[in-house]
């Protein structure tokens, strides 16, 4: 369970990021963070692990008290915590199965990262993820000789080498096209569900955010306007949010591309069964 | 609707300085005084004459190089010369890749910063022959001194474009590797070497080829290698043998050149 209690980051420009930021997100479940750009949503996620410090508040996960530890203590909670980017950050020069290694950093000594020789167990366990994700036979391969989605999945591997108790991600499918979005928010969803993982995604897209999420919070201007179920999302609501702007129309484009990739799919199936 | 005459002529506006009068007062100012430091530049057509003498039958034994007479000097020369390459650059990268660590903003804290930038200016701002004039006067004539020479020349290089490299390396991947609760050393194994290595391989094979190059010129202060058996060879009035010396040293550098930049591509 991960709990942020009035939390507060004001950068050395003056710039005010969030505004006592309060929220709960028990076990298990799958939280979409929305709001326009600058709203604080990446300060947000990044304030809970410490890649950026708050100014003031706490957050606390489980039984850690994250906002209050030192240097080291700090490592050994960030290993808890697995973390996926919008535009993947995989580092492109390694190898895939480095690139899923590298989530046991935080668990072993230098040395063996230094050498390649992690523990059996963990190359055990890289694999089993790779495999989950549908990339067993690019373990060897660059990262950078990978396409966006499956760039993506990498991430999402390496976040959960961690044994992670809380997932990070942010703004997972901003460089992605519609139909890969959906795969991996879809691919998201079912891993945090199958550990009851607890997940904040940090989403611009709303009408992914309503379909896959289990509840969704409203960032404006660093502020919470917004802390509900995804149905109760309304357009006033969303105006709320984003200010003035034709919602309707925008579902409407959403839904066709689901209707198109739904579309595409029966083709495939026509099409592989008449081969 | 009311017809709008648009301008058909344009000049591209002054973009140095603006105003007319300072821009031809400058312009002038430069002009004379130019013309006034060629006026006190003294020029003793006598000793061009026989400069150019002289140029001539270095010409000619540039055209008809001595390989063999001083085959045994010249190729004590070159082995020396390419040893001190080889190991001044091999031990000038494995001491400038911490200090390049240490000058990159985004991974040192403030103090180491400052120190190894100033490690890095101090042996960028000393040209090869002075430090080599000044490790000849320490430790004498010979290899020894053209070995520290050369690593200390090494050390500015690597140093400052590694760390350059290093402070543009793509903040996300280390982020990325920082939020898995990597310590500060796997970051530098895991998120800053993959991402600067081929920049890393590229620059130390393009300083072997300046430590070569280099080497024949201090070789000329005292500081060994195939410079020094050049110099004696052009005290000695000797241009065959000097002819040969330079074609040997041209041949090399555009072997070491052309492998060397071969080899950049191949580490892409």
């Amino acid at each position: 369970m991960l709990t942020v209690d009035k939390l507060n980051k004001t950068y050395k420009t003056g710039d005010k990021a969030l505004t006592d930021v309060s929220f709960t997100v028990p076990k298990g479940q799958v939280v979409g963070l929305i709001g326009p750009s600058g709203a604080g949503k990446s300060t947000l996620i990044r304030c809970i692990n410490r890649l950026v410090e708050p100014t003031s508040g706490s957050v606390r996960l489980n039984d850690t008290e994250i906002s209050r530890l030192s240097v080291g203590e700090l490592r050994r909670a960030r290993r808890r915590i697995g973390m996926i980017f919008q535009e993947y950050a995989l580092v492109e020069r390694l190898t895939v199965m480095e690139n899923v290694l590298s989530g046991r950093l935080g668990y072993v000594p230098f040395w063996r990262s230094f050498l390649r020789k992690f523990p059996g167990d963990d190359i055990a366990k890289a694999y089993r993820l790779l495999d989950r994700v549908g990339l067993m036979a690019h373990a060897d391969k660059r990262a950078d000789a990978l396409s966006g989605g499956q760039r993506q999945r990498v991430g999402i591997a390496r976040a959960l080498e961690q044994d992670p108790e809380l997932m990070l991600i942010d703004e997972p499918t901003a460089s992605l096209d519609p139909k890969t979005s959906r795969q991996i928010m879809r691919l998201l969803v079912e891993i945090c569900a199958e550990s009851s993982l607890p997940a904040i995604i940090n989403i611009h897209d709303v009408v992914l955010a309503q379909q896959f999420t289990d509840r969704i919070i409203g960032l404006q201007a660093g502020q919470v306007v917004f802390d509900g179920s995804p149905n109760e999302l309304t357009e006033a609501v969303l105006t709320q949010i984003y200010g003035e702007e034709d919602w309707t129309a925008m579902r409407r484009g959403a839904a066709e591309d689901a209707e198109a990739e739904a579309e595409a799919h029966r083709e495939t199936e026509k099409l592989m069964s008449a081969l | 609707m009311t017809k709008q005459s648009y301008p058909t002529q344009w000049r591209r506006p002054p973009q140095i300085i603006q105003a007319k009068h300072w821009r031809y007062l400058v312009t002038f100012g430069v002009l004379l005084y130019l013309i006034m430091a060629i006026g006190t530049v003294e020029v003793n057509w006598g000793r061009v004459v026989e400069g150019v003498e002289r140029g001539q039958r270095f010409i000619a034994g540039f055209l008809q190089p001595d390989f063999t007479t001083r085959w045994r000097d010249i190729s004590r020369g070159l082995i020396e010369s390419l040893t001190m390459t080889f190991t001044s650059t091999v031990v000038g990268v494995l001491i400038s890749i911490p200090i390049g660590v240490g000058a990159a903003r985004n991974l040192a804290p403030r103090w180491v910063y400052y120190v190894c930038r100033s490690v890095i200016a101090v042996s960028r701002s000393l040209q090869e022959i002075i430090v080599a004039i000044f490790f000849v006067a320490l430790f004498g004539f010979g290899a020894f001194a053209g070995f520290l020479t050369l690593t200390f020349a090494t050390i500015g290089f690597i140093g400052k474009l590694l760390a350059e490299d290093i402070e543009d390396i793509d903040e996300a991947q280390a982020e990325a590797v920082r939020a898995t609760g990597a310590s500060w050393l796997q970051l530098i194994n895991y998120a800053v070497q993959p991402q600067v290595m081929p920049r890393l391989i590229g620059l130390s094979l393009y300083r072997l080829d300046i430590n070569f190059r280099e080497s024949a010129v201090i070789g000329i202060v005292g500081a060994g290698g195939i410079g020094a058996t050049l110099n004696t060879s052009l005290s000695r009035y000797e241009y065959d043998s000097s002819g040969a010396i330079l074609i040997i040293i041209i041949a090399i550098v555009m072997m070491t050149e052309y492998s060397s930049s071969h080899l950049r591509r191949w580490v892409k």
